[in-house]
């Protein structure tokens, strides 16, 4: 991962040795990107000075450094996609691109790539585009720093701020992306890393991949999007560190996995969610150390779902701790705590004596009848999960937690 | 007249109680109110006070309607057959609380005196002894000097000096101008006390008149004779029936 | 009336109930508050006390006091006052003594709470859930000990009325629900909880609290309507309703009676 870079960065210090600048300003002799960009060799550095120059269409078939100053707007009005790139190691920094029209029929982005590498987006700002940054079949490259903002108010009708499709080896750190119908959008990525950036408002999912393994997911926030986070077909994942926050609906989930395999989750903070983890079809994952707190059901898990450990986790003040859909259960739970908890530790160990069931036969009654959640808390609810417990029916009785932490680890 | 009685009928449930009562009260008197239990003695005292809702009839109190007013009852003092009390305030507290309920001035020393319960102000009334309370019960409905005296089975637990001073006190207040309408089942104080007998049986008034006028029509020597000769149905009926018309009625015999 | 209050109030204050009571109160949510580890969990726990508890020991003592008073009150209604002020000396008398157990008993220690402006306020809405539920339930009392002369009667309705209200309404909700889950239940859920009080408390103080299912779950609706104003003041002539409804019938009934 890190020698692409160190490679693209010497290169680009070489290459700027023997670079010239071009100057592009209202005032200059060259005015417009395109002509900036047809008049400049190989590796030269166009530097383009405060103003707003309406720039459509602009396609970049040889290394370049575009390097925008304070100010500097590539406006496209209402048209098409402003800049493609089709040469390896371009580098597109400090630049405002906006106002890219949303199509039904093309994915117009401020900024677009075609089979590159090496390439670098970087502290840009975009504004009010269809989609943001769109990568395709590219690899090694770098999209760090940059604050896309859309005005998506329908799914139907908004793009994704960061999209990449069949790219590898990628590195997207962080970005602030908000607005668009999803934050990021990954299909067919591999082997990339997606790092502290910031996914809030989005219209869908927050984050969204398909059929992409082999990522790292670290240290970024994902906050109140409309559907949270999906992410599907995918192995051997990696989410460390994470936040997912604030995701509210009925469609809604902190974390939705489908079909996702042979992965990690863990150190994550999973707060205020209607659901924090949603698991269909998610097998063999290894789910530590996270902390669900104050969501409505900290983890959906439904028959699907086998062979994964959720161990050393907190739930804490979750409406209900875990639901599933089955009577069996095939996964391990083990070692977390759980605030619900009343038993004792008289061996002092650290872990309850008795072992926890989390999943309460009032999480079964709501899943039937909704409006019953008016009856949360209730003596008589009380009384029935009383009941179930002393002699469990309808609960699974083998998704049990036979070591339930005191304290909890966060 | 004092206290008007009108037609009082009263059934609890299914069983009638009051089946048409009708007599006047007037100042200056001790009526004595006689009649095996169940008779409607307390009923009856009841209906007056407006503790009781008759079914039917008419109470006038002075001008006031008994079946609708309140405010009548502050000429009247109560003494009522079962002397309980809250059990945590003193003997001193109640008097302060009912007599702030009454919103008029009231005298307690004078009998507090008489019956010599003066050491028990300030004591919790689930100390005190059954005739000590009954005495607490006596000065709540005394202290007030009311015109009307209404009491029932005032000498419940009280040791014969204290019956001997109730009775001077009350022969005393008679004269006084007062009305006072008196249960008891000690005959011979009713014989002492009262001018007027009212003897009530299954609801209705059986006789109604002077204790000499009841002698002479049962034969008798004493009350107690009398009583047992009305229960007997063995009154010689005169020109005039026992249930006598209260129009003819003249105060003080 | 003043008299009679008053006297009421001290009478109930000064007894070995009421010391007991605030105890309880004192105790439970001390415990609860400082050795818990979830603020939250504290405060839904502490919720599931008073609602559990303050209907329960109104009605009990409420029954219990006004049948030992019973005689008494012969004594004090042959007075001249009206028979309405009478008991409403008594009702007041009563439900204020409650309120201040439950004042003294929980709010004692959150005036000693450091963390925080939130648990302030979502412990205060079940404070204010408390007295609104004994004022209620002491009306209640008062009615059930005024038509029942039978003291074992009065305090077995006591103890039904209570029981009804705190389980079986519940137990009856959750059937009905359960039975017409094909139908659209909303509004049908939503009237079926302000009509007890209890549920109504519970529902208030959970919204409150923030506990995150009954929030923005497709029973947004229940949140949008309990929380705004349109919700509020069904809410509140809920409470007024049942805490008026019987006063009025107990004063009728009162005023008819045979003492």
């Amino acid at each position: 991962m890190m020698r692409p870079l160190i490679t693209s960065f010497f290169l680009l210090l070489l290459t700027s040795l023997y670079a010239k600048e071009i100057q592009l300003c209202k005032s200059c002799k060259v005015k417009t990107l395109s002509e900036a960009v047809s008049s400049a060799s190989p590796h030269d550095i166009i530097r383009v000075k405060k103003g707003i120059y309406p720039t459509v269409g602009v396609e970049i078939t040889k290394p370049l450094s575009l390097i925008g100053e304070e100010g500097a707007v590539l406006d496209a009005e209402g048209g098409a996609e402003i800049i493609t790139i089709h040469s390896d190691s371009v580098e597109i920094s400090g630049l405002t691109l906006r106002n890219v029209a949303t199509s039904y029929i093309k994915d117009w982005a401020a900024i677009s790539t075609d089979r590159v590498k090496y390439c670098k987006i970087q502290n840009n700002k975009i504004e009010n585009s269809f989609f943001g940054v769109y990568f395709r079949k590219s690899s090694n490259c770098e999209i760090s720093n940059n604050v896309i903002i859309g005005e998506a108010v329908k799914e139907m009708s908004s793009g994704n701020a960061i999209q990449l499709w069949y790219c590898d080896s990628m590195l997207i750190e962080n970005n602030i992306v908000r607005k668009h119908r999803d934050g990021i959008y990954f299909e067919f990525v591999k082997n990339s890393i997606i790092r502290d950036n910031y996914s809030e408002g989005n219209v869908r999912y927050g984050l969204h991949f398909m059929f992409s393994d082999r990522n790292r997911y670290l240290a970024n926030t994902f906050e109140n999007n409309g559907s949270g986070v999906a992410v599907m077909y995918g192995k051997e994942i990696e989410m460390d560190n994470n936040t997912f926050i604030n995701n509210w609906g009925p469609a809604s989930f902190g974390l939705l996995l489908k079909e996702i395999t042979d992965g990690k989750i863990t150190s994550n903070k999973f707060k205020k969610n209607t659901t924090g983890i949603f698991g269909e079809g998610a097998s063999r994952m290894i789910i530590k150390n996270n902390r669900f707190e104050s969501n409505g059901w900290a983890m959906k898990v439904l028959s699907s779902c086998v062979d994964n450990v959720v161990s050393d986790n907190d739930f804490v003040s979750n409406s209900f701790s875990v639901f599933t859909n089955s009577p069996r259960n095939y996964n391990e739970f083990k070692r977390n705590y759980w605030s619900e908890y009343n038993g004792y530790d008289l061996d002092h160990d650290g872990f309850g004596d008795i072992p926890h069931r989390p999943v309460s036969l009032f999480t079964y009654i709501v899943e039937q009848c909704e409006p019953t959640l008016l009856l949360m808390r209730s003596n008589f609810i009380g009384l029935l999960e009383l009941a179930e417990k002393a002699a469990p029916s309808l609960t699974p009785e083998n998704l049990v937690d036979k070591q339930p932490r005191m304290k909890p680890l966060w | 007249m004092v206290i008007h009685v009108e037609n009082i009928q009263k059934s609890f449930g299914k069983q009638e109680v009051l089946k048409g009562i009708d007599l006047d009260f007037f100042e200056g008197q001790i009526y004595s109110i006689l009649g095996p239990n169940g008779s409607g003695k307390t009923t009856f005292m009841k209906s007056i006070l407006g503790l009781v809702k008759p079914n039917n009839g008419k109470i006038m109190v002075g001008g006031s309607d008994g079946m609708k007013d309140h405010e009548y009852r502050s000429n009247i003092g109560y003494v009522p057959q079962i002397a309980r009390f809250p059990e945590n305030l003193k003997v001193n507290e109640v008097i302060d609380l009912v007599t702030s309920i009454r919103k008029q001035p009231s005298f307690p020393q004078e009998f507090v005196e008489l019956f010599q319960i003066e050491s028990f102000l300030n004591q919790r009334l689930k100390n005190l002894s059954g005739g000590t309370r009954q005495k607490v019960n006596l000065v709540l409905a005394l202290m007030f000097k009311s015109d009307i005296l209404i009491l029932d089975e005032p000498t419940t637990g009280l040791d014969p000096i204290n019956t001997i001073r109730l009775k001077e006190l009350l022969l005393q207040l008679k004269s006084e101008g007062k009305t006072i309408i008196v249960t008891t089942h000690i005959l011979h104080l009713a014989e002492e006390l009262s001018d007027d007998i009212i003897f009530l049986l299954e609801g209705h008034v059986k006789y109604h008149g002077s204790t000499d006028r009841l002698l002479k029509l049962s034969h008798t020597k004493n009350l107690e004779e009398a009583i047992a000769a009305i229960l007997q149905g063995e009154i010689d009926s005169e020109e005039e029936t026992p249930v006598v018309n209260i129009y003819n009625r003249k105060k003080n015999a | 009336m003043l008299s009679v209050f008053k006297y009421c109030l001290f009478d109930l204050l000064r007894s070995r109930w009421s010391i007991v009571y605030t105890l309880f109160y004192l105790l439970s949510s001390a415990s609860l508050l400082y050795f818990s580890n979830s603020a939250t969990n504290a405060v839904a726990s502490l919720m599931n006390i008073v609602l559990f508890i303050t209907p329960l020991v109104s009605l009990l003592l409420g029954v219990i006091y006004f049948y030992q008073n019973r005689d008494f009150a012969e004594l004090l209604l042959a007075q001249p006052i009206r028979r309405s002020q009478y008991f409403y000396g008594n009702y007041f008398g009563l439900s204020l003594s409650l309120v201040i157990n439950l004042l003294v008993g929980f709010g004692l220690p959150m005036l000693f709470i450091g963390n925080g402006l939130q648990i302030l306020q979502e412990l205060s809405i079940v404070l204010l859930a408390g007295v609104m539920l004994t004022l209620i339930f002491s009306a209640l009392a008062l009615l059930i000990t005024l038509r029942n002369e039978n003291r074992v009667l009065g305090f077995g309705y006591a103890i039904v009325v209570w029981l009804f209200f705190a389980v079986i309404y519940d137990g009856l909700f959750l059937i009905l629900l359960l039975w017409f889950n094909d139908y659209p239940l909303e509004k049908f859920a939503m009237i079926g909880t302000v009509l007890n009080p209890m549920d109504l408390s519970r529902v208030m103080i959970l919204l409150k609290l923030d506990l995150s299912a009954l929030m923005g779950f497709t029973g947004a609706s229940f949140r949008q309507f309990f929380g705004s104003t349109a919700g509020f003041f069904v809410s509140l002539s809920s409470a007024l309703i049942w805490i008026t409804l019987p006063l009025y019938l107990l004063i009728r009934k009162g005023n008819t009676k045979d003492f």
